[in-house]
């Protein structure tokens, strides 16, 4: 089965504050530490998983600058066969409708039998793999936490529903699949690993290579600002010794300590 | 001003609370808009829906056919482009189904496509201006959703208060006009959750860890202290994910929804779908080491420190009192 996992470079927010910058209207991203985004990570080790037990290839795919080098690497070390960039200045601050849309153009020019994403990032779109679906015209189920393959047209898969229930289907090949945490354990990749596969070479492909004609924006964003949720916490003060003896009083008070 | 829709949510018979929510947030799109509601599913459904939700709407299409009676977002979303005119507005809220339904639904419409809004402020022209959270709600973004060829948008649960009942609205049956109900996905079942060892959603005081914990050695700490305080240890997801504890201890949409008197959370950021399984308003006491941490917001105390750090000398506090 050869399987496309796209994955997005996102800042990771178990390395950083996102915080806004000093005009307050964009986000800070000076001292910003990338990662791949979580949910491609489960992506990734789903599709090798399934290559491993039924044969193929797993590519990679993002859409960026040359820093998601770095990302389709790490990727690569973890098992993908091959990485690509696709990479333009016509394709900066796409909305999910254009990402899917450039992810789209790359696919029409190579065959792929399963095509992953994550079933969302950094901006809470959870929206490129249905979009890019629906340009495709395959069929499409989002939130996967498993997937057993059936034969070579045909999926068993379980999708994530509220409360944590699974609600099992069957979709026919070529599909599109976003991919929910949890699917799998992703495997840990070693530096040794990223130094492997640091010379191979990532081909990097821009619109015109893979046939994207530009579309209007319908989502364009404006600015970032400090969300007010409510009143906020009432915040305590001193050490820690000092705060947990407050604590412990506020805790007797309210019943938080039997 | 297109015409504005909203898609019911509804299960066994009865609508999801989110379907006065969006009633609320339709009008909050704009508020002359006179909203029209849509019901999708099975014939022994359909009608009960739809006259639950018709006091909310103008009006409320149904389309009853037993090759809806579950909702299979492919087959979903070949009815609704059917149906909906040009240029509509469609309001969801944002939940598994519409993440499953709504952004290839977009695309087949050509219309906008806006996820997991939390507010709305004004229409000008062609452009609506929205509110939505990003990062796991640690800022929120200020987009303008281009409305010329419609637009679909999913609303998160809880953003906007449930619309109060007017005139009733009146029921359309336009079942007849869809008939394509063919999908190269075909539902099976549904499997429920599992039931673990402990049922969090009796608990009264509830230890929840998140990611913050760094690894599975440093539970430990957090059982003393739940062990110390006399609580039972709820989780958030990532604690799950990474199997360090059973799913049946996750709180959130899709986990369990909790309801203590006292409810600590310890390492956890505040993301709404961990926020989303915790309902009766408990005693919220959130630590964390980085002081704008969403969880901060919707907390009642905050204690801004390193829980490797803290969680011992509370738990030492705790049991010295005793
Ligand atoms: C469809 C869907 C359903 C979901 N359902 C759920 C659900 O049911 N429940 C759920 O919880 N999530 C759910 N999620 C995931 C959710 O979006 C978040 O990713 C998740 O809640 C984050 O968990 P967290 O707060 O533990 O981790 P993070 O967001 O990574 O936050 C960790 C926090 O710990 C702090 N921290 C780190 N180290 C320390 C330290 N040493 N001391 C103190 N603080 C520290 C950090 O500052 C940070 O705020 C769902 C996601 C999707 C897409
Ligand atoms: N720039 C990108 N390059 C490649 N894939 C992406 C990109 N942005 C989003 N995706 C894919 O779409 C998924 C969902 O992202 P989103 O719709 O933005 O929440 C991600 O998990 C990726 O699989």
């Amino acid at each position: 089965m050869n399987i496309l996992v796209c994955v997005k470079r996102v800042p990771d927010s178990s390395e950083n504050e996102i915080r806004l910058n000093r005009a307050g209207n964009d986000i800070d991203t000076d001292d910003l530490v990338y990662a791949v985004n979580e949910w491609d990570n489960y992506a990734v080790e789903e599709a090798i998983q399934i290559v491993d037990k039924v044969g193929g290839s797993v590519t990679v795919v993002s859409v960026g600058t040359e820093e998601n080098e770095e990302i389709l690497r790490r990727e690569m070390a973890m098992g993908a066969e091959s990485g690509v960039l696709l990479s333009d200045p016509l394709f900066e601050d796409a909305d999910g409708r254009k990402l899917a849309a450039i992810l789209s153009a790359y696919i029409d020019k190579n065959k792929f039998d399963l095509v992953l994403c994550g079933a969302q990032a950094d901006e809470g779109g959870a929206q490129v793999g249905g979009m890019l679906a629906a340009m495709q015209d395959k069929p499409f189920a989002s939130l996967v936490n498993m997937i057993e393959v059936l034969d070579e047209k045909k999926l068993k898969i379980g999708r994530e529903i509220e409360g944590g229930s699974q609600e099992i289907s069957e979709i026919e090949l070529p599909c599109v699949l976003s991919i929910q945490t949890g699917i799998n354990e992703p495997r840990y990749v070693s530096i040794r690993g990223i130094r492997k596969v640091a010379s191979v070479e990532i081909p990097t492909l821009g619109a015109s290579d893979i046939g994207f004609t530009d579309t209007p924006l319908r989502l364009q964003k404006l600015e970032y600002f400090q969300p007010e949720l409510g009143a906020g916490a009432e915040m305590l003060e001193g050490s820690d010794e000092e705060m947990a003896d407050k604590l412990v009083a506020l805790l007797q008070a309210k019943g938080g300590i039997k | 001003m297109a015409a504005i829709f909203v898609y019911i949510t509804h299960k066994n018979g009865t609508a999801d609370d989110s379907a006065f929510e969006l009633a609320a947030a339709a009008k909050a799109l704009d508020a002359a808009a006179a909203p029209c509601a849509i019901v999708l599913g099975g014939t022994a459904d359909v009608g009960q829906v739809a006259g639950q939700v018709a006091p909310y709407f103008s009006e409320v299409i149904t389309i009853a056919n037993d090759a809806l009676q579950y909702p299979n977002a492919e087959v979903y979303r070949k009815a609704l482009a059917t149906i909906l005119p040009a240029k509509s507005l469609l309001l969801l809220t944002h939940n598994s189904f519409s993440m499953d339904l709504a952004p290839g639904l977009s695309v087949k419409l050509d219309a906008a496509f806006a996820s997991d809004v939390v507010g709305f402020e004004g229409i000008e022209g062609d452009t609506l201006k929205l509110v939505r959270q990003e990062h796991g709600g640690a800022v929120s973004s200020r987009s303008a959703c281009g409305l010329a060829n419609g637009a679909i948008i999913s609303v998160r649960a809880g953003a906007f208060k449930p619309a109060e009942a007017g005139s009733q609205g009146a029921v359309v049956d336009k079942s007849t006009e869809v008939s394509d109900f063919s999908s190269k996905r075909s539902f099976v079942e549904v499997i429920a959750a599992e039931v673990g060892d402990i049922d969090i959603t009796k608990s009264e005081i509830l230890v929840a860890v998140g990611r913050g914990i760094e690894e599975e050695d440093n539970l430990a700490m957090v059982h003393e202290l739940a062990a110390a305080m006399g609580a039972d240890v709820a989780c958030s997801r990532p604690v799950v994910d990474a199997k360090w504890l059973e799913k049946s201890r996750q709180v959130g949409t899709s986990g369990q929804t909790v309801s203590p008197k006292v409810y600590l959370a310890l390492g956890i950021s505040g993301s709404f779908q961990h926020m989303g399984g915790i309902k009766g308003s408990p005693f919220i006491v959130a630590v964390n080491k980085n002081k704008t941490a969403p969880i901060f917001q919707s907390a009642d105390i905050g204690v801004v420190a390193d829980i490797l750090d803290f969680i011992p000398v509370l738990t030492e506090k705790i049991n010295a009192g005793k």
